[in-house]
């Protein structure tokens, strides 16, 4: 080799090195001050959740025998009694052969107890165990707080080498104790905590978030890599308490916001095929029902956007009750002369979306969909991961390839930006934005959005703030493990949008092409249904559903408050179950003292209820008011709205719901069955099938 | 006061719950850290994420730090630590990683000014495998051979190796580059 080659060589290097200097950046100022926020939330954080170990509000630096003594002292009677025989049970651990036996293979007991509490004693330098106690209190702190920032950072390595360690560093100290002295002084600090009801609270609230804690072991699952089998189910629904009975002369009024989601019947579909029954929690049963279309009596032209029908019929799981059901049909207008649309797809790219039935299927459900739009329209993409980026600049819909190439261009790698994102994609609709044309942000994702200003309330009050500029925000989900439910459903709501999930090409085909123009133009915003009744008529109700979408008395009036939209096309049930005056399933008493007689007005006398429905025309700021009364009626009931009531028995059975009685599955199963009316696109068989499975799953 | 404590003393009453050292701790070595990142990653979006990351957990990584290595040193495994994890979690996707591999789709964004060089260094960068990558990332930083052994858990031998390894690379690449 020559010098003048090595002379190269490191000339190579150098330039390198000097490239390398430059090409460095700044760290970003913003950046560096949230990190640094983050940071020292963390550090506190850790300090915190040390702190409520301890038992004595004395710092860790006194004495371990001014401890023991403090609390004896403080302990008398029978509190005296249990620590002693906790202290002893304990020197019988430690200190006796069998105890030892007893502790080795109780992994989870050893490893969570001295843990939390020995860094009450003196750390005496050079024991192991003392050292180890804070990594583990660590471990177990960061652990919450990584859970909703998702960071990275306590990567799964570090953890368990540091959980090992613990385990390793335990062991010897139950190997040999040899210090007789040391040993009783490790026995006596882990007492305090013996009972273990003391360590549940500390070590309850880690496992909740996204981690396990196996034996001594605390282990941060990759809430990224949904392909691990351990990983353990983050998903969170949104869900209220099931609405309860109400009585008619306590509460005559009942009000709600429509919902046209159906993500709901996707998720339990989807568990369904996947051989389990859905989480009682995923069970919407509003969202199940409006799932299907209804053929409902159209508007006529002119006009309201929409027609409610009612029905009052026979309660098919109680012979003595009635159910009140109302379908909202929206009006379909001429397709033909629709407005230009700008949709901006706003696409999860995090590396959890590498699954076949995520971001694959996300590409093929936009390629269907792409079909349906018009050379007038525009899309864009924008993408987010760690970071975001605008993928595809506003394009006319008939640049078909190039939309294509730059869907396909997409994979999956990095943490979830949603906020990024979502500000993105809303700047991004604002220039595609021009009069008299909808612009609608489509956001696909699997799950939630945990980098940078995430709370769901920041969020949502982000959406709320953009919803004003009437760009609309509909959330389509896929693939399940950390599905975000709640965050989808607080997204959509507040972005004026709806919320499907996506599990098959299927559903892709109903929710993106069948059933496109109603998923994309709205024809009626803040759709918000109020039902009076009347006391001499009905002693009880119960709104079947809609409990998410539950809203004031006062807020039907008032424009200010946000409600549900209706697409063009779309159908809306809701059912209550009434019951009628002196009707043996009534299930509570009438009042003696009510004022019943002199309320009544003999004109309304029977009337069973009254109808209200208020909403605004699409971009509008005033409300319209439609009203009907509801009279019984002696009509059979229509294949609509018997289908509709199976539906709402099935989810009520998914939900294990008290109302029921007898009334089981293949009641359900032959009521739905003897309804799928036309059922053009096969729902309605579907949902049989659904219903036949969740029966054969129910039983084992 | 707080300037002229050490950084180790600094490191250590941190992980005593001192919060304030901690901050003093973070803040000293904040730039340099982000830097690393960048190195890493070559991305610089990428590499605000990773300090991110590194931020949240330090706080639950300080009791780990070890009285008898430098807290840069420390510093630096930690980061690396993060960084491979990172990397491992997204090389299980089809995208191996949108750093120094595939820069050209990366590009875009970038800065401008510069461009010429960066361009060399990415190109020069994506010649080289993960492994040589970090060691470069770190020698280029001043961190002596044995320091750099230290922090990607290699003995000194592999990390000289290394580097007439990445040497060898540059110069082939050089020579192709005069070539055309």
């Amino acid at each position: 080799m020559t010098s003048d080659t090595s002379h190269n060589r490191d000339n190579n290097l150098n330039d390198l090195k000097a490239a390398m200097q430059t090409a460095t950046p700044l760290a970003d100022a913003t950046r560096r001050t949230e990190n640094f926020r983050l940071a020292q939330k963390n550090f506190a954080n850790l300090q915190e959740s040390r702190d409520p170990a301890r038992l004595t509000s004395e710092p860790p630096k006194q004495g371990v025998i001014k401890g023991v003594r403090h609390m004896l002292h403080t302990l008398s009677g029978k509190g005296g009694l249990t620590v002693t025989t906790a202290l002893v049970a304990c020197g019988f651990l430690f200190l006796t052969p069998q105890g030892q036996d007893l502790l080795r293979p109780t992994g989870g007991l050893i490893g969570q107890a001295p843990v939390t509490e020995i860094d009450l004693g003196t750390p005496t330098s050079g024991n192991s165990a003392v050292q180890a106690a804070p990594v583990a209190a660590d471990t177990s702190g960061t652990v919450t707080e990584i859970a909703p920032t998702n960071a990275i950072g306590a990567t799964e390595s570090d953890l368990r080498a540091e959980a090992d360690m613990i385990t390793d560093d335990l062991s010897a100290v139950q190997a040999a104790p040899a210090d007789m002295a040391e040993a009783e002084s490790f026995a006596s600090e882990i007492a305090p905590s013996a009972p273990l009801a003391l360590m549940a609270p500390q070590a309850g609230p880690a496992p909740a978030g996204r981690v396990q804690a196996t034996g001594g072991l605390m282990r941060m699952a990759p809430a990224q890599d949904a392909a691990a089998p351990s990983a353990p189910d983050t998903e969170a629904f949104a869900n209220a308490d099931q609405n309860p009975l109400k009585i008619v002369s306590d509460e005559p009024v009942s009000t709600f916001s429509i919902d046209v989601d159906t993500a709901s019947y996707s998720v339990i579909r989807q568990s369904l095929n996947a051989g389990q029954l859905p989480p009682p929690d995923a069970v919407r049963v509003e969202e199940m029902i409006n799932y299907f279309p209804y053929d409902y009596a159209a508007p006529d032209l002119g006009d309201a956007p929409f027609q409610p029908t009612v029905t009052v019929m026979q309660t098919p799981w109680n012979a003595d009750t009635q159910l009140l059901h109302i379908g909202i049909q929206g009006t379909l207008p001429a397709l033909d002369d629709r407005p230009p649309l700008n949709l901006v797809f706003l696409i999860d790219t995090s590396g959890s979306m590498a699954d076949a039935n995520k971001l694959p299927l996300l590409i093929q459900s936009f390629r269907l969909m792409l079909d349906e739009l018009r050379p007038e329209d525009q899309v864009a993409i924008v993408e987010y991961a760690g970071s975001s980026g605008l993928v595809l600049p506003a394009t006319a819909a008939s640049e078909r390839s190039t939309i294509l190439n730059a869907l396909q261009s997409l994979g999956a790698g990095g943490s979830t930006n949603g906020q990024g994102g979502l500000e993105q994609a809303y700047a991004v609709a604002a220039t595609m934005a021009e009069d008299g044309e909808v612009s609608r942000i489509l956001l696909a994702t699997d799950g939630d959005f945990n980098v940078g200003l995430s709370g769901t309330t920041e969020l949502t009050d982000f959406i709320a703030k953009k919803r004003d500029t009437g760009t609309y925000l509909s959330v389509l989900g896929f693939g399940r493990g950390n599905l975000d439910d709640a965050t989808m459903q607080a997204l959509a709501q507040n972005g004026n949008g709806i919320a499907a999930y996506i599990d098959t090409l299927n559903e892709a085909q109903k929710v993106l092409v069948d059933q496109l123009s109603g998923a994309l133009f709205p024809i009626a915003g803040d759709v918000k249904v109020q039902v009076e009744f009347n006391p001499t008529q009905i002693a009880e109700y119960r709104l079947i559903g809609y409990e998410t979408r539950a809203l004031r008395r006062e807020d039907f009036n008032n424009d200010a408050v946000d409600a549900g939209e209706l697409g063009a096309g779309h159908s809306v049930t809701a059912i209550y179950e009434i019951t009628p005056v002196g009707s043996p399933a009534q299930l509570s008493d009438p009042l003696r003292y009510s004022g019943a007689d002199t309320a009544t007005q003999s004109a309304a006398a029977d009337e069973l209820a009254f109808l209200r429905l208020r909403w605004k025309a699409p971009g509008e700021d005033d409300s319209q008011l439609l009203e009907t009364p509801v009279l019984q009626s002696d009509t059979a009931p229509g294949t609509e709205a018997q289908f509709a009531v199976a539906i709402a028995g099935f989810g009520q059975l998914l939900k294990g719901d008290s109302y029921l009685g007898d009334w089981g599955w293949d009641q359900a199963i032959a009521l739905a069955g003897d309804n799928r009316g036309v059922d053009e696109f096969g729902y309605r068989n579907e949902a049989v099938r659904m219903m036949r499975l969740a029966q054969s799953l129910s039983d084992q | 006061m707080r300037m002229t404590t050490s950084d180790e003393a600094l490191a250590h009453a941190a992980a005593n719950g001192d919060g304030e050292a901690f901050s003093a701790l973070l803040d000293r070595h904040y730039d340099r850290l982000f830097g690393l990142c960048f190195r890493l990653t070559g991305h610089r979006a990428e590499a605000e994420d990773l300090t991110q990351d590194i931020c949240a957990a330090l706080p639950a990584k300080l009791s780990s730090y070890k009285a008898k290595s430098r807290v840069s040193t420390w510093l630096y495994r930690v980061a690396v630590n993060a960084a491979h994890d990172r990397r491992r979690r997204r090389a299980t996707y089809a995208r191996h990683s949108e750093g120094w591999g595939d820069w050209e789709t990366g590009r875009q964004a970038e800065i401008a000014e510069a461009a010429d060089k960066t361009d060399w260094l990415h190109t020069a960068m994506a010649q080289l495998n993960d492994d040589l990558r970090d060691t470069l990332a770190l020698v280029l930083d001043d961190v002596t051979h044995s320091e750099a052994a230290q922090i990607l858990g290699v003995s000194e031998g592999t990390i000289s190796w290394r580097i007439s390894e990445a040497k060898k690379k540059l110069r082939a690449f050089k020579a192709q580059e005069e070539a055309q």
